[in-house]
């Protein structure tokens, strides 16, 4: 080894000043070596230097013994670890890499492809901020590469990069890239995963891994290394909802009472008032105690030891919260489980239950249903198998003290524990139970002692007295297109030549009506049908409805057709382009989606399916919003 | 409950650096061990991860002291200054319980790395007494400074590894590792290794030291020393025992170690670091790794994994 230069030198301070202070980046690979998977990571790794000279050279005789690329370096071998896998050729494990650079320090959790590893995808993803699911350009989207962005968006993770392998053998091709993400793109709408991305590579020629590739000007999103080095996780962690579970009482003597946790979520700070659950005593943080000095504060993902101010019986699985913001506590809830044992889950079974700092037991009473992780259709079931996943409702021995999974991932999560064998059989994610955002009920039927009340004032009735017929009009663009101030118009302009008319707007809706509900396409898709049933009743009544809204899904508009009736809606887009949407934000809101900031934000962080068979389409970079509303009488004109 | 509509986080947000999170990430996982398990130990090496292990102990304990002892593998053939390290610093200036374990029939036998070969040697002064030890005091838990970049065979171990009641660990029959939600369930038997470290890389544990201040033994700071080569590795002719070939006559050479362990065995490489600040530019620009000084590794291809499958740590 040569001689180091030494530190004295400004080279060597800057060096030290730019690795001192890095974010940390966590993320999964998912595909299988035929998508290779391998081949990228070996390149990530050695173009990052994290693969020394004298594994470079140990890994050469292992490519003549092992390789299956003719004595070529066979960068697959680097990545596996263990002896007899690696005489089978296959890497059935989680296994643990790391790499770093100037910016941020990476640790990739590998983990194999096949369906019947979706345990491994399921743990590596269980720490991940972040999933690169692979897709070889060559063959497009598989089942598989549904089953890991389901899997991916289960785990709540937030990120998601496709990325188009195999570029190579493609010649390069734009469309062909263009095609796969679109696909991509439809498929994830009806998941939870809010920031996508996508960047074409080749791997094996290093196109895009870390260096932007000449071969592929027209990708405008630079390398994969650059993407996983800017990516905003900021935003990732739950800083609102305070979450200090208490992980050990410190008592060196009898005047010092410290109680040791992990923030889970939010922030602790020295004389704030604290709730302690389950006692639901409230006091005061007094001190923050390190060693060296003390701390003011203490965000989430930090470990500490706090004292109170009164003496309380705090012990190991009890949670400091806010006394406005506290968790549920129940002993009974629901839960997606991921089952990871070669024993089917059985119902009524007592299992070993691990919550936070908590043990406790609990069991299965009903399993709700098991998803096909290849096509998302629930399945009735009554047991769940290894690598099933499904939801069930579990009851616990102890009241136990959560979050819902989406909202918080370490009050959310649990682990099941055989009480024999003690091995961990399955990994849960808790449901909100007061919330059942994951549905949408544009399929749930009414039941059927409902009857409909008849009215007495038959339609030719109302149309005769207020002079028009009912009607609808949806109005859908992206955010900042105008959407709501052509609605306002076209209701001045209505109501001035005598029609009865009523605007329904997103964000109206979200006031009260849907006030339960978020931004996820889910949820996006369930506020639009509470939008649809308003509108037929209003029509059914005899009046216009203007209803606004984002309505980013083809098929959630298509659905509202069918509610409200093909012959009385009008749907006009505004097809105004997203730059000038952002130009025209004066909220911040497209800054904030572009930063990561905003989950599930139509046209940045999500995707916006433009119609192709709207009624009526207008730019409103040309139209006025007074040429708009002409527009739409001159239609609505026509129609009648 | 508050609402659930809000999507836009606080811009305030503030991730905290590497070492911040590796640092939490640590002392949560001694933190469990020491509520979960009835009696753990924590294995010190004297060496640089040991270090960090021990400073992260206590940091996760304080103002307690660590709430088990340390434990010593001392294979009798560790550098002068690792064993006046630990005397001085661990038992002394910190006042911890250390247990200094020997396997006794070894020495006896005169067990050493020139007659036996460093795999029978390792496996008669290391593995054996680590084994009888866990054993004679019972302990249920062992926390060790592994890191899963040492080697590759780590990269797929597990923060809490499973060893069966002869000590094996079994590669195919780990439990998943979920969150940070550790299951921590065994029979009365079984033993744990627990790996704090599992995340962080060398570099990491430089760095830490560096901005912990934390006290090393000083053979990881380049000084003159009487050295011989072997098989393209300094070996630092530490006391008396060191048996010479022929042809070889020691040197002075300014040199440093990346690891320590028995001194027979342990390569030393040409530097001029002296200060743990040059170590970390040392470890920025270096092109080798680690364990390329460490003969027993090199023994033969998966030489780790089997070692690790017989119990050595």
């Amino acid at each position: 080894m040569s001689t180091t230069p030494l530190t004295s030198n400004e080279h060597g301070q800057r060096l030290l000043a730019e690795h001192s202070s890095k974010e940390m980046l966590r993320f999964i690979t998912c595909g299988s070596v035929d998508d290779g998977k391998s081949t990228l990571i070996g390149r990530l790794l050695m173009e990052a230097g994290a693969i020394y000279d004298d594994q470079i050279a140990a890994l050469q005789q292992d490519s003549e013994k092992h390789g299956t690329t003719g004595g070529e370096i066979d960068t697959a071998l680097l990545l596996d670890g263990l002896e007899d896998e690696r005489q089978q050729g296959i890497t059935i494990d989680v296994a643990y890499r790391y790499f770093t650079t100037a910016k941020r320090k990476f640790i990739i959790a590998d983990t194999p492809g096949h369906e019947q590893f979706t345990r491994n995808m399921v743990t590596g993803a269980s720490t991940a901020n972040l999933a690169l699911i692979l897709v070889d350009a060559s063959k497009g989207l598989l089942t598989q590469t549904k089953r890991h962005a389901f899997i991916a968006s289960l785990l709540g993770i937030k990120h998601a990069v496709l990325v188009v392998n195999k570029m190579d053998l493609v010649d390069y091709e734009q469309s062909t890239f263009e095609h796969i993400c679109q696909a991509f793109r439809n498929f994830a709408a009806k998941l939870e995963l809010p920031d996508v991305r996508f960047v074409p590579i080749s791997a094996l020629k290093g196109d895009n891994v870390v260096q932007p590739s000449s071969n592929m000007l027209w990708h405008e999103g630079g390398s994969l290394l650059h993407m996983l080095e800017h990516v905003y996780i900021g935003g990732d962690e739950n800083l609102r909802d305070l979450r200090f579970p208490v992980q050990w009482v410190n008592r060196p003597n009898a005047d010092f009472r410290g109680f040791s946790g992990t923030v889970a979520s939010g922030c602790l700070r020295v004389g704030e008032e604290v709730t302690v659950l389950p006692s639901r005593k409230t006091t005061t943080v007094e001190r923050i105690v390190a060693m060296g000095s003390d701390l003011s504060e203490a965000s989430a993902s930090k470990s500490v030891t706090v004292t109170l101010k009164d003496e309380i019986d705090v012990t190991r699985g009890d949670m400091l919260v806010r006394r406005d913001n506290q968790p549920y506590v129940r002993r009974e809830a629901d839960a997606m489980l991921v089952w990871m044992s070669e024993q089917p889950l059985a119902s009524g079974k007592q299992y070993w239950i691990k919550h936070t700092s908590h043990r406790t037991s609990g069991e299965v009473g009903d399993v709700l249903y098991s998803m096909d992780v290849n096509t998302l259709h629930r399945l009735p079931a009554t047991t769940l198998q290894l690598n099933e996943v499904g939801r069930c409702r579990l009851s616990f021995h102890d009241p136990l003290m959560f979050d819902p999974y989406r909202r918080n991932r370490h009050t959310g999560s649990f682990i099941m524990v055989d009480r024999i064998s003690n091995e961990t059989v399955a990994a849960g994610m808790f449901l909100d139970p007061e919330m059942d955002v994951e549905e949408e009920h544009w399929e749930t039927e009414p039941s059927r002692r409902l009857q409909r009340v008849e009215s007495r004032v038959a339609m030719q009735q109302r149309s005769a007295k207020y002079g028009h017929a009912p009607f609808t009009v949806l109005i859908t663009g992206l955010s900042g297109a105008g959407k709501t101030a052509i609605a306002t118009k076209l209701e001045q302009q209505l109501f001035d030549s005598d029609h009865k008319c009523v605007v329904l707007d997103g964000q109206a809706m979200r006031f009260g009506i849907s006030r339960d509900l978020g931004f996820s396409a889910v949820e996006r898709s369930e506020n639009l049908r509470r939008a649809a049933e308003i509108s037929k009743m209003l029509n059914d009544s005899g009046l216009v409805c203007i209803a606004a809204f984002v309505a980013p899904h083809a098929d959630v508009r298509d659905r509202m057709r069918d509610v409200v009736g093909h012959d009385r809606m009008v749907h006009v887009h505004l097809t105004t382009s997203i730059e000038t949407c952002r130009q025209r934000d004066t909220s911040g809101r497209y800054v904030a989606a572009d930063e990561g900031k905003i989950a599930d934000f139509p046209g940045v962080t999500s995707p916006y399916e433009q119609p192709d068979q709207a009624d009526l389409m207008i730019d409103t970079e040309d139209n006025s919003v007074d040429a708009a509303v002409d527009q739409i009488i001159n239609l609505l004109e026509t129609r009648s | 409950m508050s609402q659930h509509s809000s999507t836009i986080e606080p811009s305030s947000a503030q991730t905290s650096a590497h070492l911040e999170k590796l640092e939490a990430e640590s002392i949560h996982i001694m933190r469990e061990v020491a509520a979960e398990l009835d009696h753990p130990v924590l294995l010190y090496s004297i060496g640089k991860d040991s270090s960090v292990i021990l400073h992260l102990a206590r940091k996760a304990f304080y103002p307690s002291k660590p709430p088990f002892p340390l434990l010593h593998i001392d294979s009798t053939w560790e550098f002068r200054e690792m064993i006046e390290f630990r005397e001085k610093y661990a038992r002394q200036q910190l006042g911890l319980d250390v247990i200094a374990y020997s396997n006794q029939e070894g020495v006896q036998a005169d067990i050493n790395p020139f007659d036996h070969g460093s795999k029978v040697y390792t496996d008669v002064m290391r593995t054996q007494p680590l084994k009888a030890a866990l054993d004679h005091y019972g302990f249920d838990g062992a926390i060790g400074g592994g890191r899963r970049d040492e080697e590759r065979s780590r990269a797929k171990e597990r923060v809490f590894s499973f060893r069966d009641k002869q000590h094996r660990w079994d590669p195919r029959n780990q439990r998943p590792e979920l969150w940070n939600l550790y299951n921590t369930w065994k029979k009365s038997n079984e033993c744990l290794r627990v790996f704090p470290l599992s995340n962080w890389t060398e570099l990491d544990v430089w760095q830490y030291i560096l901005q912990e201040q934390i006290p090393i033994v000083p053979l990881y700071f380049a000084k003159p020393h009487p050295v011989v080569q072997r098989d393209g590795e300094w070996i630092v002719v530490d006391d008396e025992r060191m048996r010479l070939n022929p042809d070889e006559k020691p040197v002075t050479k300014t040199v440093r170690f990346r690891t320590l362990g028995c001194y027979p065995v342990t390569g030393a490489i040409e530097s001029e670091a002296t200060t743990v600040e040059e170590i970390v530019h040392e470890m920025l620009t270096t092109r080798v790794s680690e364990r390329c000084g460490r003969v027993i590794d090199r023994d033969e291809s998966a030489a780790m994994e089997r070692k690790k499958r017989e119990g050595y740590f």
